[in-house]
């Protein structure tokens, strides 16, 4: 029962974030509510039992990325976004759409999906055991998302530097 | 005891927003929010069925999607701010060309 309270509090904390996130206009609100929806679904892990997602998604979501983010606005002095006409069509239909095919979705998955409950701390994923599967059944995976990371670092560095990259061969300064 | 369902039906209503933001906002840095929640809701859905199915790597693969927004998120911050360079602009509806 308790648990149920706790998903319920803060399944709907997570979802009024959501909800703001469209509606502010202003980006620095958005990652504000982002950043309210990621911790409470932190939570949520915790419930699931999943310690270490918990902490890795305070840890490099809520912190790291939205850091990143926040950092960028606030660089950029981002300001209000500008209403430009054109989407009239895709709220009149968009919205009623996405309401109906969301309210679909929950009604099959709560009355005919036939899955049982989750106990809450079923399955305790604690740093260990995930850290056993990552060097072991997913050690491949593990590789190739650190090349990832680098190709990722490498192009973040070539696309936000200023000055003009010369061209292999096009007589640059020497 | 909480059903799985509920789980379910939270990440899906965490993704019919990120899309529904992705689609209707107008700046570019509030569309790479949106993204980052839909992430999230499916990652709220990988681990219910983690613990549903007493399968431990549905978390290893969470952790996995988050390498992946991480790389995502640094790619599309530089983007951006070569963009606003350029543009002078946050505003996707007049970024029409692909050209920096």
């Amino acid at each position: 029962m308790l648990h149920l309270i706790l998903f319920s509090v803060f399944g709907a904390i997570c979802v009024a974030g959501a909800i703001n996130l469209l509606v502010q206009s202003h980006p620095i609100n958005s990652a504000l509510s982002l950043i309210a929806v990621m911790a409470s679904l932190a939570v949520e892990y915790l419930l699931l039992g999943a310690e270490f997602v918990a902490a890795v998604q305070v840890i490099i979501y809520a912190g790291a990325i939205m850091v990143l983010f926040v950092f960028v606005i606030m660089l950029l002095n981002a300001g209000e976004e500008e209403k430009t006409g054109g989407s009239r069509v895709a709220l009149l239909f968009g919205i009623p759409g996405m309401l109906i095919g969301s309210v679909l979705i929950a009604w099959v998955l709560l009355e005919h999906s036939g899955t049982g409950s989750v106990p809450a701390g079923a399955l305790p994923g604690s740093p260990k055991t995930i850290g056993w599967l990552l060097f072991h059944d997913f050690l491949l995976p593990f590789e190739v998302t650190s090349v990832l990371i680098l190709i990722a670092i490498m192009g973040s560095v070539v696309l936000a530097s200023r000055e003009e990259i010369p061209a292999p061969g096009a007589g640059g300064p020497r | 005891m909480v059903p799985l369902s509920y789980y379910l039906v939270l990440s899906g209503i965490l993704f019919a927003c990120g899309v529904t933001g992705f689609l209707i906002k107008r700046n570019i840095i509030t569309i790479f929010m949106s993204i980052e929640l839909m992430l999230n809701g499916v990652n709220l859905s990988f681990v219910a069925f983690a613990a549903h199915w007493h399968a431990l790597s549905g978390q290893v693969f969470v952790f996995f999607v988050m390498v992946v927004a991480a790389a995502e998120a640094a790619v599309g911050l530089a983007i951006i701010i070569a963009v606003y360079r350029t543009r002078e602009t946050l505003n996707v509806d007049q970024v029409n060309l692909l050209k920096l």
